[in-house]
């Protein structure tokens, strides 16, 4: 077989690679921490948000683990700068998939979701909906 | 490589035996078996996680479901008096594969090693430990023995201690010494790591165990599929392995134990078939191992065990040990043609059927992913063995784990996988 991957196409090596947006705003609106605890992934996401205090104006991650994780949260920091965190709240798993443009195999969907459900989490923390100190993924291995 | 390979066992007889190696995969995986989409030849690499079932076995169930199903012990008809001694005579089986002499009073099924763990750790542990004992552990146990003994220790404030490894992945003898004293009540150890490949010299622990007046406890589900065992040999007072991973069924363990211990301990689980007499007030224990064996126990799964070790007994165990050791040397030594491969545990000629492992610069889940894609189906993760891994400071690896129908064709198609790997993540 050539070079060829169903699911480490490209985009997801590229943004794996180089990832955009890596490393620690200076002044985030709030700053959330998860990670799936059976692969090691671990994801920072710090927001910014614009004077309306509901749009999403700066994203960056920091963190370390699979391709797929870190790709997916890579690719979350320039989606999300523009849109709402009621938006936010709203994206769910098929989202995240179609963000990511590839078919990402069942036992690697908790990678992919990773980002979306710490920046999730950072924002219900932030409106006073849960109080949780670290996003867990569920499942474990 | 030479086109027609010389291995121990017979392996293109014994690979007839199991349908299951035929298939092709990488198609979608929402409904189970194989389907049209399924294009790529399996390459089975997970066997320390479970190993498949041969035709011999799958049909012994098949023959009691069809033939004699029937609850057991209780019944005083026919067909309950052929499931009885089925069932029954399965645990005679199994202390006999492990060199048990007292037979089936020495051997419990449980629903796996993980169970039997659990039935010493409350049935003993809890009764028997005090604040003042301690328990000792190997840094390499896996969670069904680390975590069980961990809780149990918190709940009667007793002291869990590990006995370090050292840089091969070997246990540190002196520090064994060390922490194995007159407070220790209970070694427990695995025989091999089902991380490292590791195999330990759980006889000299046994020694240093009763020289202090405590048990010892060998985790043996890397070690019974593996290589013959033999309990008294190794002096164990407890040893617990898994059926399905030496050819049975999933649901079904053994729990071994000395019979003056066993006769000694409290039941863990209450119910039918455990008991003798029961009044509104009180009741009395069943017969060993019965009173360990609460509820309809797994009778199908007990009757395929016993199948699985009869076609283990028939390739014979020291040539079931000698393909491990042969497929284990073999892969170590192809991946340590790599500088970007840093692989866990003791050299090649001197571990179990297994090797773990990390590509530089790939995440084991990814390269778990790219060898899938290749058929090539290992394992990513911790192992069950998270604190290991913490040591080793690897939140994950790749672990490659060999079994009677394995070939080095397949080793080879795993290192191929992994340049595809390299290339993709250059």
């Amino acid at each position: 077989m050539g070079i060829g991957s169903d699911m480490y196409r490209q985009q997801i090596l590229d943004h794996y690679k180089n990832p955009r947006n890596h490393g620690r705003l200076d002044s985030p609106t709030f700053s959330h921490t998860g990670e799936n605890p059976s692969c090691g992934d671990t994801i920072t996401m710090d927001v910014q948000l614009a004077d309306d205090g509901e749009t999403i104006e700066r994203v960056a991650f920091s963190g370390d683990g699979c391709a797929i994780s870190q790709a997916s949260a890579s690719m979350l920091t320039q989606r999300l700068p523009g849109t709402t965190l009621s938006e936010l709240n709203e994206m769910d798993t098929d989202d995240i998939t179609e963000m990511l443009g590839v078919d990402i195999s069942p036992m690697r969907v908790k990678c992919a979701v990773l980002a979306r459900q710490v920046a999730q989490d950072g924002a219900k923390i932030h409106d006073g909906e849960i109080e949780i100190e670290q996003t867990k993924t569920e499942d474990d291995d | 490589m030479e086109a027609k390979e010389s291995y121990p066992v017979n392996v293109g007889a014994i690979r007839s035996d199991f349908p299951i190696l035929e298939r092709n995969v990488g198609g979608d995986t929402s409904t189970p078996g194989e389907h049209d989409d399924d294009t790529t030849p399996l390459v089975y690499l997970d066997n320390a996680a479970t190993s498949h079932t041969p035709k011999q076995v799958v049909d012994s169930i098949v023959e009691y479901y069809h033939g004699y199903n029937s609850n057991v012990h209780r019944g005083i008809h026919h067909l309950s008096q052929e499931a009885s001694i089925a069932y029954e005579d399965a645990h005679d089986r199994v202390a006999e594969f492990i060199g048990a002499s007292g037979g089936r009073e020495e051997v419990a099924f449980t629903k796996n090693t993980t169970e039997a763990m659990n039935t010493v750790a409350y049935a003993w542990g809890l009764n028997e430990l005090s604040p003042d004992d301690s328990v000792v552990l190997t840094e390499m146990e896996h969670h069904a023995s680390l975590v069980t003994w961990q809780q149990i220790a918190k709940k009667v404030g007793a002291e869990v201690r590990y006995i370090r490894i050292d840089e091969d992945g070997r246990l540190d003898m002196e520090h064994a010494k060390e922490l194995i004293d007159d407070s220790t009540k209970m070694v427990s150890v695995v025989h091999i790591s089902n991380t490292l490949g590791t195999i330990n010299p759980v006889s000299d622990l046994a020694d240093m165990a009763h020289d202090v007046g405590a048990y010892i406890f060998v985790d043996g589900a890397q070690s019974a599929p593996t290589r013959p065992v033999d309990v008294e040999t190794i002096d164990a007072d407890f040893f617990a392995f898994s059926g399905h991973k030496m050819c049975g069924p999933t649901g079904i363990g053994a729990l071994y134990g000395k019979r003056d211990i066993l006769d000694e301990m409290q039941p863990y689980h209450y119910g039918g078939s455990m008991i003798r007499r029961v009044t509104f007030d009180d009741a009395t224990w069943e017969d060993l191992p019965w009173k360990f064996e609460a509820g309809t126990p797994p009778i199908a799964q007990g009757i395929g065990f016993a199948a699985a070790i009869d076609y283990l007994d028939d390739i014979g165990m020291e040539n079931v040990q000698a393909h491990e050791e042969l497929l284990a040397e073999y892969a170590y030594d192809r991946l340590s043609e790599f500088d970007d491969i840093e692989i866990y545990g003791p050299p090649g000629d001197d571990r179990g059927g297994l090797v773990s492992f990390n590509l530089d610069g790939v995440h084991a889940h990814d390269l778990s992913s790219i060898l899938n894609e290749q058929g090539v189906a290992i394992r990513a993760g911790d192992h069950c063995t998270q604190p290991l891994h913490d040591k080793l400071g690897a939140a994950a690896s790749t672990r490659a784990s060999f079994y009677i129908y394995n070939t080095k064709d397949e080793v080879d198609a795993l290192v191929e996988g992994l340049d595809i790997a390299r290339e993709l993540f250059a």
